[in-house]
């Protein structure tokens, strides 16, 4: 497959300069790489700037509505796990509104990879703080500085068990790619964060700003979990790549019911109602 | 009646005493009243016994088993005339006047029994022994039940409860001599079951192919959860307990967009939750089946109480205007079939089913005949396309019932994308109007379809009545029992139960409403939310009511007294 082999008829658009076309470019590439086919692929969106990725990618896709990527995303994976399921959304979709699903959907290993568009701003309501959104930045809704601390999506997802946690940045497409490819080959759940500016309104977190402050990640073992925990730390120069990486039976691995075949597969047609009747005898 | 504090096995010991009853072929209808808390408070449950099928428990008790003294203070009232109360002089302390003379006290040192056993939390199990000696029942009933249900809990647990239910039995039949006014004979076996609402609406997600169930637990719902995941693996169905109600749904929904029969169950609060995601399965065209067990409201209200406050909700939940169907089984083969019914009803129009119950029907268990859950079932998938040769696929197509094409993940020539955006007939975003009208008139031109295959109300008793009784849901068991008061006195009443609230069968209601003389409709909500309905769809106006919101199931006699009153105007 080549990446053009995913376009659809619809032009993005998103503003010019947003950091959803490297990152569309990256996914495109990605599963050109990872020769993924359009019929065993489901994209999977919630809200935000970021929703718009199914319309733009020729494969099966569900977009839910905002902070339910991951329950969908699962429903999916349990009843037909031969689907390859790749969640993209927002940072307020996921570590904002939809952060209770983004813990336990890591904690369970769901075999799904997420990759959220971090641009540290709600870009689709035209400017508000986000959940990574930088103490004393100033938006619509704290115009006089935001007083809360960010997120950190990296510890957070170190702390809650995901077995593939990686960093990337939309202006660095190739190498988005290979981590994008990396995650779609792990068997678990694989967190790509991306740092994406948006060009519209977050005029603190720009391309410049990003490739000032960003590092690639060399020398470090993915396999070192103190290690990744104290590059997760890490605030004053900001480290892209691989931090972490686990094998572990997945979410779907353990269910016995699935275990011959998906859900879906399975006959359900004339279920044995005797042994049920008799247990209430 | 047996009572007593939360933590003394009082449902256990009910149940046991209800199962034994139906293996002798009686039928059975029980009712549990319970705080919610797990040590201390008043739980009691409440069995009615018949030797004909019974729809409704009753106010009256022949037996108050009493585990402590509250019991008898609560109670005492409601025995019966030379009824009984089975105490612990040890544990209850009951002087002169405390109760009724007529009341036959049996003293049966429940505790010092149980303690002899090991465990004087089996003082319930002494007592269902005492009970069985009184109403001269089969003992080895009893000791089958036991055996069966305390199987899991090793040899040890049973032998020692079957021993203390002996000992209970051999010492009423002692030192009471068989004095007690009414016995109870096993009959012939019937074949019979005794079943809960929330056992009948799993088991028919289960005959109906449900292959996911996705829950958060929440009273009194939780035990279609219990349920499920106990035959998690017998019946191939992935069960899952989500960290919400929002998980839950939207779980159901992925299950379901990939192709399995996906059912979610919860109650009132976690119906506020999910309000969301039944607009998402609204405008993505995906099949699911909520179960919604109403308790008391708002907020946590009467946690463990009955209510039927939510219809009104559970038509107008979600953002938009869509189609969904909305069922109200009254009892628990209703409860069966109209779940599997559900099933159908979502995949062949691709919207949301929902399944209205409340703590009444799904935590109440009824006597029933197993045959009745024998059904011919025929899975209908509806529009499901294995493949398509019409050039790009159109999961929205337009068409004269509503019902799209609809192709599952993993399908050759059939890729296509859904979303929460309104879209075309591709699933391509899109908001012109044009093409929002004909979706919108799309989605909802499915409810005419829908309606062709909606039963009229279930009529019972004559055509021609001096009163008509209306009801929908669980309020069923008891306007059939008042009935049998009514009909006694030889007063025509007749009964029209609705079962199938949206889409509302206008046309036939009002024309049953019409013909009828004097009506009096019975529910368990302050506002008379159907009432409210049938005017909305009929125009017309019922002339009487008893609505009853004590979280309480309203019981035969009071729909009587108030028949009675409606009449004397």
């Amino acid at each position: 497959m080549k990446p053009e082999d995913y376009n659809t008829q619809n032009k993005p658009v998103w503003c010019p300069g947003c950091g959803n076309f490297g990152i569309l470019m990256a996914v495109k590439q990605a599963f050109a790489k990872a020769d993924l086919k359009k019929k065993e692929t489901v994209v999977v969106n919630g809200i935000g700037c970021s929703d718009k990725y199914h319309q733009y990618i020729d494969t099966y896709g569900f977009e839910s509505i905002h902070g339910r990527i991951l329950p969908v995303a699962m429903g999916l994976r349990l009843a037909n796990h031969k689907l390859k399921v790749v969640c993209i959304g927002g940072d307020g979709d996921g570590y904002g509104i939809g952060m209770c699903h983004f813990i336990h959907a890591m904690r369970r290993n769901l075999d799904v990879t997420y990759i959220v568009c971090n641009n540290q701003i709600y870009g689709l309501t035209t400017g508000q703080t986000s959940p990574t959104s930088e103490k004393g930045f100033e938006t619509k809704s704290t115009p006089n500085g935001n007083i809360e601390p960010p997120v950190n999506p990296i510890a957070l997802a170190l702390a809650s068990g995901a077995t593939f946690i990686a960093r990337g940045f939309a202006g660095e497409v190739p190498y988005l790619r290979d981590l994008i490819i990396e995650g779609l080959n792990h068997k678990g759940f694989s967190l790509i964060d991306v740092f994406q500016p948006c060009v519209t309104f977050n005029h603190k977190n720009t391309y410049e700003w990003f490739n000032d402050k960003l590092y690639k990640l060399e020398d470090h073992d993915p396999k070192d979990r103190d290690a990744a925990v104290a590059k997760a730390s890490e605030t004053d120069k900001l480290p892209i790549g691989i931090f972490y990486r686990e094998e572990k039976p997945t979410y779907e691995d353990e269910i016995e019911q699935i275990s011959r075949k998906p859900l879906v597969e399975q006959d359900i047609s004339g279920v044995k109602m005797d042994d049920l009747l008799d247990e209430l005898s | 009646m047996i009572g007593g504090k939360a933590g003394y096995g009082i449902m256990v010991t009910g149940m046991i005493f209800s199962k034994s009853c139906v293996r002798g072929g009686l039928h059975v209808f029980d009712s549990v009243e319970y705080p919610s808390l797990i040590r201390g408070g008043h739980n009691t449950y409440h069995v009615r016994v018949e030797e004909d099928e019974i729809h409704s428990h009753i106010e009256l008790i022949d037996i108050l088993v009493a585990l402590n003294k509250e019991t008898v203070d609560k109670h005492k009232d409601k025995v019966t005339e030379r009824g009984a109360i089975i105490y612990d002089s040890s544990e209850t302390e009951i002087n002169e006047g405390d109760v009724r003379k007529d009341i036959r006290m049996y003293d049966i040192p429940l505790l010092e029994i149980a303690k002899e056993h090991g465990n004087e939390l089996m003082m319930n199990t002494v007592a269902l022994g005492a009970t069985m000696a009184i109403v001269d029942y089969d003992l080895g009933i009893l000791e089958g039940v036991i055996k069966d249900e305390f199987s899991d809990k090793g040899k040890d647990v049973v032998n020692s409860n079957i021993e203390s239910a002996r000992d209970g039995y051999n010492n009423a039949r002692a030192n009471y001599n068989n004095n007690f006014r009414s016995k109870l004979s096993p009959s012939s076996d019937k074949g019979m079951i005794l079943l809960t609402g929330n056992d009948a609406i799993a088991m028919g997600a289960i005959r109906a192919g449900c292959r996911f169930y996705s829950a958060y637990p929440m009273t009194p719902a939780s035990s279609i959860l219990h349920y499920m995941a106990a035959h998690e693996l017998s019946k191939g169905v992935v069960v899952k307990q989500t960290e919400d109600e929002i998980s839950a749904i939207h779980t159901a929904i992925g299950a379901s967009f990939a192709g399995a029969r996906a059912m979610t169950a919860t109650s009132g609060g976690g119906f506020c939750l999910m309000s969301e995601g039944l607009g998402l399965a609204a405008l993505t065209e995906t099949p699911l089946v909520i179960a919604l067990c109403q308790r008391a409201g708002p907020s946590t209200g009467l946690a463990t109480r009955t209510e039927q406050a939510d219809l009104r909700f559970a038509m107008h939940a979600s953002q938009g205007e869509f189609p969904r169907v909305i069922m109200a089984p009254g009892d628990v083969e209703e409860a069966f079939t109209l779940t599997a019914k559900a099933f159908n009803l979502a995949e062949k129009y691709q919207i949301p089913v929902i399944v209205m119950s409340d703590k009444h029907l799904s935590e109440s268990h009824k006597s029933s005949e197993k045959n009745r859950f024998n059904i011919d079932y025929e899975i209908d998938r509806g529009f499901l396309v294995p493949e398509w040769n019409d050039g790009e696929f159109r999961r929205f197509m337009i068409t004269d019932n509503g019902v799209s094409p609809r192709a599952l993940p993993g399908q050759e020539g059939t890729v296509f994308r859904t979303s929460s955006y309104e879209r075309d007939e591709y699933g391509w975003n899109s908001e012109s109007p044009e093409n929002r009208t004909a979706m919108n008139d799309k989605r909802i031109r499915k409810t005419e379809s829908i309606i062709s295959e909606i039963p009229d109300p279930s009529v019972y008793g004559p055509e021609d009545a001096d009163i008509t009784l209306i009801a929908w849901g669980s309020t069923k068991g008891a306007v059939l029992e008042a009935m049998k008061f009514l009909e006694k006195e030889s007063i025509n009443a007749n009964f029209i139960h609705i079962t199938h609230i949206l889409p509302f069968k206008a046309e036939s209601v009002r024309k049953m409403l019409e013909s009828a003389k004097k009506t009096l409709i019975v529910e368990q909500n302050h506002d008379l939310q159907l009432g409210g309905i049938i005017m909305q769809y009929t125009g017309v106006c019922i002339d009487r009511s008893l609505a009853n919101y004590t979280g309480r199931q309203v019981l035969p006699h009071e729909i009587y007294d108030k028949a009675k009153e409606v009449l004397a105007r």
